[in-house]
């Protein structure tokens, strides 16, 4: 049914205009022999074509520019035929002869507009004429465009100051006074369109409607190119009546189109001196009218303007805008009982921006706002849509984009209140908002009563909310939202140990809080940056540290061996594992070897009864040899212990090359540089000698097994631990024994189980290169390697 | 016998010139052939007069019983053909019997006549002033000559002119007022006004102001009346609300109009009336009429 309705209009636009194009003929052909009486038939025969009914505004407008363009032709007829001593008088009586209304009002229009131009009358006087005469159309569709077609001949035609059809000290007013009238004649009739027809077909008829509403409009933008309006008379007159057409015509989509064309036409200075009279129409519209969407779109223009020039912001004090706007709101909330949420948001948000714009300096405006939305918001439960709660973040996110500080939502008593309403998702997506501003304008979050704040705030990503069981988050995201996390964490600073303390304690209070999913995360930067605050007591003078200051490097000590404790409900032994380390790292460089031995133990523990993948326990044992080597604060027996174990684990690896590897390490256990006490040569020998039996055992399991020589790569890194504790002096390592390993290799690369290894190969060859690369140094070092054969 | 007349071969040939023949007024003339011809244009108490020739065909003469001219008001009635009446009669004797043998020239003239009626051509009747020259000859038959002329009398404007205001409707259905703003129109007068609608609770369609022009013959049960819309002129397209004016502006010079005529010589009268009409989307039609004065207005005011 629709489909033909579709092609049964393109017939008719067809015929239509096959209609008006022979009338067009037969005018022009009246026109070029200058025969009047003709060309007003025949025109009036052309425009009869508009009379139609049976088209959509759409196709009619296509009919419509035709005749237009005709209609030019023919106005230039007429205003030559004036010049042929036709009387213009005469014509504009002559063309109202015609007996069709249509036809003849728009030759009216058009010879109009030639009368205007002979200048043989006062310009208001016609225009007056033409737009009381027009009220004879009072179809709709048809009106519309007859009106638009009035308007567009008078548009450059009206008596407006400056014009060459300026009249008398009224001028301005008949200018006005004549687009005013044609403006609420325009608004009626579209208005009316929509209450003709039947009741089903209002979704077409609304779609018709709003293809049409640029006409209305268009009489707004005239209005706004009046040169001779000032304030004023803005004030008095244009705005005034506007609004109140407006207004009465009672009709959601002419209010609702007609308060944004309003907003975005006229100049913004007028809008702030009349803001009153136009916040004041707000209430006074339709409850279904959009009012959020237009009169946030008002805020923004006014927030641009703000933002344009400070020179202006004087008029916005002036006027008391925020005060004014702030009411108009509260009324139109009030008025519209049934507001979505949504709306009230948006309308709050937009209210933030323009002050936030206005008055950065007042921050009690902006807690004013979200107190406000608090309390429309309160009974109401969480937002459900997802829109409203975007527009909530909108809102909490506008104050930390203008003020790029997040110390100021933290001042805001509200903001916390406002975040309340948010459902747990896009508490986090605020939380990630924050924290991104936080990166963004690297702020500093100096003490803990504003930790404290923050971390509330943020808490969608800290733990997890109520009713928020299941973890359907992407992984992937939740370790990008907990990663951001870590960088907060890490930036947390304050000068002053004894409030980055507090600040650290806060915080430890609030991840420990936040179940073992995110401790992983979370637990790392803490004691990093509990860390860095050892290290900055460390460089402190000794004695400023005195017994009373919680401050004192053993004490967090203690807080971090908690913290690190926390982990193992992960279990994440890896971690924690690596955590200790670092810890008894830093207890190392505070001399505190008791507090050390404990990390260590700790450590020692975890890999003992947690890490038992084999691969994971080599990547820790490493981790262990390397962080032991290091580690200068223990005693003997201490130590002693430790390494012992640490070799004892070394051994015990799963797989032979692992053994020898983490065996060889050991070696370095045994002999440190710059520690005279740690050179015991003799088990650094032992270390080495335990290595190449292993590798052996290797070799032999990978004959056995495989039928092959294993690789000789492990004997090659032996000899390089051999050549480097060589080179240290270790008396132990003799040249004889490194000569023999040499031999041992050649021998075995060249044997007839060998595979060949290009690395291996490599390996060998770059190592003995470098042997050869010492002798040739010569001095000491030369001497020393001179006695290696190679 | 003006048939048989024709099939001969006038024995003369007769022409009538007025006096003032050239700087006269001339109005165009309908006659009863269809045909349009200029005549000259009087009014009443005017002078008629002129020359009237009689050239008798190449050599022949003309016997007669004497020569006259008649100036003759006539009303004819179309359903009453050949039945005259003549309403004003004047007759100038121009000759005594006698015979013509060349071109013969009579001054005439008939003074201050009065034509109180002005010539008119409507359905069913007509209203003509003519001059007659008859020659009379006796078992020949008379030879006879007409000229027609137009007589239009002019008035000054009423002294009372009111509007015509009225508010009219169907109940609960369509209420309006309207407004002419005179009862009394000349005839290139322009007709304004307005519409006002109090009520509408149709769908109307479109709405119409007619020129009616009512002609009523004879009297008693012999009444004829003819109705002819002279103009319909569309005022308004597309449906009105409640408290819409629509504006009339309808000018009258370009549609045949004539003044009322009101009981002419008691055989005929000619009304004028203006049609106010609503048409709905169902092509009823809701109407109203109105009887409005035409008045012909001195040129020269």
């Amino acid at each position: 049914m629709h489909h033909n309705g579709v092609e049964d209009e393109e017939k008719w636009l067809a015929a239509g205009i096959t209609g008006l194009q022979q009338n067009a003929f037969f005018m022009h052909r009246a026109l070029d022999s200058n025969n009047l009486k003709d060309a007003l038939k025949y025109s009036a025969q052309m425009l009869s074509e508009l009379r139609t009914s049976r088209l959509s505004p759409q196709k009619y407008y296509e009919l419509y520019m035709r005749a237009f363009d005709e209609l030019r032709k023919l106005e230039i007829f007429f205003k030559e035929e004036t010049k042929r001593g036709c009387s213009i008088v005469e014509l504009y009586e002559l063309v109202q002869h015609a007996g069709n209304i249509l036809p003849r009002l728009y030759l009216l229009c058009t010879v109009g507009s030639v009368y205007i131009k002979s200048k043989e009358a006062p310009a208001k006087d016609i225009l007056k004429d033409l737009v009381e005469m027009c009220r004879g159309i009072q179809h709709p569709l048809r009106g519309l465009f007859l009106r638009s077609y009035l308007s567009q001949v008078s548009r450059d035609k009206l008596p407006d100051l400056g014009s060459e059809y300026e009249g008398d000290a009224e001028t301005v007013s008949d200018a006005v006074e004549f687009v005013l009238q044609n403006f609420t004649e325009m608004n009626k009739l579209w208005v009316r369109m929509q209450h003709q027809g039947p009741a089903r077909e209002k979704e077409k008829r609304e779609k018709e409607r709003s293809e049409l509403r640029d006409l209305v409009g268009k009489n707004l933008h005239v209005l706004s190119q009046i040169e001779g309006v000032d304030l004023d008379m803005y004030r008095e007159t244009v705005l005034t009546r506007v609004l109140e057409q407006v207004v009465n015509c009672k009709d959601e989509i002419a209010q609702c189109y007609l308060m944004d064309c309003i907003i975005q036409v006229f100049p913004d200075e007028y809008h702030l001196q009349t803001l009153e009279t136009l916040l004041g129409a707000f209430p006074q519209l339709q409850p279904s009218v959009d009012i959020k969407t237009v009169l946030s779109r008002l805020m923004d223009r006014l927030s641009n303007y703000a933002a344009s020039s400070a020179e202006v912001l004087p008029e916005f004090f002036q006027v008391e805008a925020f005060v004014k706007l702030s009411n108009a709101i509260g009324k139109v909330i009030e008025a519209q009982d049934d507001m979505p949420v949504i709306g009230v948001v948006t309308l709050y948000s937009s209210l933030l921006t323009f002050t936030l714009q206005v008055h950065p300096d007042r921050l009690d405006f902006v807690d004013q706002i979200l107190g406000a939305c608090v309390t429309k918001l309160s009974g109401k439960g969480k937002l459900e849509d997802s829109k409203s709660r975007k527009q909530v973040v909108a809102l909490l996110s506008a104050p930390l984009q203008k003020y790029n500080d997040i110390d100021i939502a933290l001042k805001l008593s509200n903001y916390p209140h406002v975040m309340e309403y948010l459902d747990n998702g896009t508490k986090k997506e605020m939380a990630s908002v924050i924290i991104q501003s936080i990166m963004k304008n690297k702020t500093l979050i100096s003490n803990s009563e504003k930790v404290e704040a923050l971390f509330e705030l943020i808490k969608g990503l800290i733990k997890d909310l109520e009713g928020n069981l299941q973890s359907e988050l992407d992984e992937e995201d939740f370790h990008e939202e907990q990663n951001s996390v870590a960088r907060l964490i890490q930036m947390l600073h304050n000068d002053d140990p004894e409030e980055m303390l507090k600040i650290i304690c806060t915080v430890k209070k609030h991840i420990l809080a936040g179940g073992p999913k995110r401790l992983p995360f979370t637990v790392p930067p803490l004691i990093f940056n509990a860390l860095k605050l050892i290290r900055r007591l460390q460089n402190r003078d000794e004695n400023v540290a005195e017994e009373d200051t919680p401050a004192t490097p053993k004490k967090i000590f203690q807080i971090l061996n908690q913290i690190i404790e926390a982990l193992s409900s992960v279990p994440v032994p890896e971690v924690a594992m690596r955590l200790y380390l670092q810890c008894a790292e830093a207890a190392d460089d505070s001399d505190l070897e008791p507090v050390a031995y404990e990390f260590f133990t700790q450590a020692y523990l975890l890999y003992e009864e947690e890490i038992s993948d084999s691969k994971a326990q080599v990547t820790a044992i490493h981790l262990i040899i390397g962080t032991l080597q290091r580690m200068h604060v223990f005693g003997v027996e201490n130590r002693d212990t430790l390494t012992h174990k640490a070799t004892g684990y070394s051994a015990k690896l799963l797989k032979k090359p692992d053994q020898c590897r983490a065996v060889y390490a050991c070696s370095h256990l045994f002999w440190v540089d710059d520690q005279d006490s740690i050179k015991d040569g003799e088990r650094v020998l032992l270390c080495l000698k335990r290595a190449l039996r292993i590798a052996n055992a290797a070799q032999q399991m990978a004959n056995a097994t495989r039928g092959s020589g294993g690789s000789v790569t492990l004997f090659i890194e032996i000899l390089n631990k051999y050549l480097y504790f060589f080179e240290k002096g270790v008396t132990q390592i003799t040249v004889a024994s490194v000569q023999s390993l040499i031999e041992l290799i050649t021998n075995e690369m060249q044997g007839e189980n060998a595979t060949p290894d290009p690395t291996a190969d490599a390996f060998f060859a770059s190592t003995l290169r470098f042997i050869q690369f010492q002798k040739d140094k010569g001095g000491a070092v030369g001497e020393k390697y001179e006695a290696i054969k190679v | 016998m003006n048939y048989i007349l024709g099939a001969f071969k006038p024995a003369c040939h007769i022409s009538i010139t007025f006096s003032d023949g050239k700087s006269r007024k001339q109005v165009p003339l309908k006659k009863e052939n269809g045909q349009t011809v200029m005549v000259p244009l009087f009014q009443s108490q005017e002078n008629i007069s002129g020359k009237i020739s009689i050239e008798p065909v190449s050599g022949k003469k003309v016997e007669h019983n004497g020569i006259k001219v008649e100036l003759l008001g006539q009303i004819e009635m179309y359903f009453d053909r050949n039945n005259f009446y003549d309403f004003t009669s004047l007759v100038r004797e121009l000759d005594v019997p006698g015979e013509i043998y060349e071109r013969k020239t009579y001054p005439f003239e008939f003074s201050t006549v009065e034509m109180p009626y002005e010539t008119y051509n409507g359905v069913n009747v007509r209203l003509r002033y003519i001059l007659k020259v008859t020659i009379s000859r006796g078992y020949a038959g008379s030879i006879v000559e007409y000229q027609d002329f137009v007589v239009r009398n002019y008035g000054p404007p009423p002294s009372i002119n009111n509007s015509i205001k009225m508010e009219v409707g169907i109940e609960d259905c369509l209420h309006i007022e309207f407004e002419y703003n005179k009862s009394k129109y000349h005839l290139k007068d322009v007709i304004i006004g307005k519409i006002y609608f109090l009520l509408v609770r149709i769908k109307i369609k479109n709405m119409d102001l007619e020129i009616r022009r009512r002609e009523s013959t004879g009297s008693g049960a012999n009444t004829h009346v003819e109705t002819e819309t002279l103009a319909k002129f569309e005022l308004m397209d597309g449906a009105p609300v409640r408290g819409e004016s629509i504006p009339i502006r309808l000018f009258l010079s370009p549609y045949e109009l004539t003044p009322t005529y009101r009981n002419i010589n008691n055989k005929f009268s000619v009304k004028y009336y203006l049609n106010l009409v609503l048409v709905d989307e169902e092509d009823r039609r809701y109407f109203k009429q109105q009887e409005i004065t035409m008045f012909r207005l001195g040129e020269t005011s």
